[in-house]
């Protein structure tokens, strides 16, 4: 018994449930002595009741469709993921939480520049290009030029991916290249080159997704890729395994 | 992803429930419910695993909320006159004519101390959890859910709205 006053906050742990034993018996007895008191917590505790009663059909309620598939990558949509990529700092893949060093923060960076490059360019309808496949031979010269070192354009007739043509895009560290390339029902892939910053370096594909694309990327000594695409992890490794074999005969 | 998109789905119906209470609105709390989950799925992986992942999707619900409520006070002034807002959402949605008093009562108390009435009535949370959930003190919580039964008691008891009562005490 701590015969303490009982308190406005003492009420509603007592309708709440919350108080220790022996206080609420202290408040019960606190309230035996105050009807008004008396019915303002059975009031409160009626107003529980109520919510209760109102609301928990809500539970029972088939949910609609668009909550369950909250991911569909509309166009709004895709540029709200572009915020989405910007929130989300250094972090990528929770894979890469074993990474600490400088150079896998940097590389992680990297790799969501590529995706919201992707998620910027590949919606776009008229403009997806700033050079077509049309004129690929132009194209890879002088994304090769502005890169300062030799590129080579993947081609993946052979997995349904027809090239759709390039782009350059401003990167952390300089000039950076994409190419487009698009399927026969329009989903499109995208490749984010860049050269490198140490040309000796090389690793195993990475993998990262959010806002429901995915990116493999990695560094193959001079040049470092990220392959993006709103695809599966399987159906987009296939790919850059193709990628990765052909810049790599 | 999709076991831990499993995690969050299991918790939609929560969610959902929630949003009715604190919005009125059955379309306005599924639109709530989809930014929380999209928000949720793209900071997955700040969740810490093990911590309780309905504090935290109410969390994320309730920040959301709060800036949908400021960006409507700034851009229509007209709904901040006391009952407007009850009325205009009564007539959106057959709901309010089922669920009446309380719903319109809820309606009618400000946000902030409804959500802490629904939070701890509805569902469920513990002081300390509600505190979390809405990054108040402990003691704000208290005095909000205090504020917020006593109006609700004086809304629901009669045709008493608030601010006669305030004229009567």
């Amino acid at each position: 018994m701590s015969g303490a006053p009982v308190t406005e906050a003492d009420l509603h742990a007592y309708v709440d449930g919350a108080l220790p034993p022996a206080r609420a018996a202290e408040v019960e007895a606190y309230l035996a002595e105050r009807p008004d008191e008396a019915a303002r917590v059975a009031a409160y505790r009626e107003q529980i009741q109520a919510l209760r009663r109102d609301f928990d059909r809500v539970m029972d309620e088939p949910v609609p469709e668009r909550l369950l598939r909250p991911r569909r990558p509309g166009v709004v949509r895709r540029y709200a993921a572009i915020a989405g990529w910007i929130v989300l700092g250094g972090a990528i893949g929770w894979e890469l939480h074993a990474f600490t060093s400088e150079r896998q923060v940097e590389a992680t960076a990297w790799a969501r520049r590529a995706a919201m490059a992707h998620v910027t360019y590949s919606p776009e309808v008229r403009h997806p290009v700033e050079v077509g496949a049309d004129q690929e031979a132009h194209l890879v010269a002088w994304l090769s030029k502005r890169l300062g070192t030799p590129l080579k354009v993947p081609h993946l007739g052979a997995l349904g991916y027809a090239l759709v043509g390039g782009r350059l895009l401003p990167g952390d560290r300089g000039p950076v290249a994409q190419f487009m390339y698009q399927d026969g029902k329009g989903l499109r892939l995208t490749l984010y080159v860049r050269a490198n910053p140490d040309a000796t370096q090389e690793t195993a594909f990475r993998f990262s997704q959010e806002q429901g694309i995915s990116v493999f990327y990695w560094l193959d000594k001079k040049l470092g890729y990220a392959l993006s695409g709103e695809i599966d992890k399987g159906d987009l490794l296939r790919v850059a395994d193709a990628v990765y074999k052909q810049l790599n005969p | 992803m999709s076991g831990d998109d499993g995690l969050i789905a299991q918790q939609i119906p929560r969610l959902r429930r929630y949003a009715r209470a604190l919005t009125g609105d059955r379309s306005a709390a599924d639109d709530l419910v989809q930014d929380t989950l999209e928000r949720a799925l793209s900071r997955y992986h700040l969740w810490r695993r093990g911590s309780d992942l309905r504090a935290w999707l109410f969390t994320i619900m309730h920040n959301i909320y709060v800036n949908q409520v400021r960006a409507r006070s700034r851009h229509q002034h007209e709904a901040l006159e006391p009952d407007s807002g009850a009325e205009a959402l009564r007539g959106r949605d057959p709901d309010w004519l089922e669920l009446r008093d309380l719903a319109s009562a809820l309606a009618r108390i400000p946000e902030e101390q409804r959500a802490v009435v629904l939070l701890v009535g509805l569902e469920q949370f513990t002081y300390d959890e509600a505190a979390r959930v809405l990054d108040i003190p402990i003691g704000t919580v208290m005095s909000r859910l205090s504020r917020g039964r006593e109006r609700l008691r004086a809304l629901i008891g009669g045709d008493t709205n608030v601010t006669s009562l305030k004229v009567v005490k």
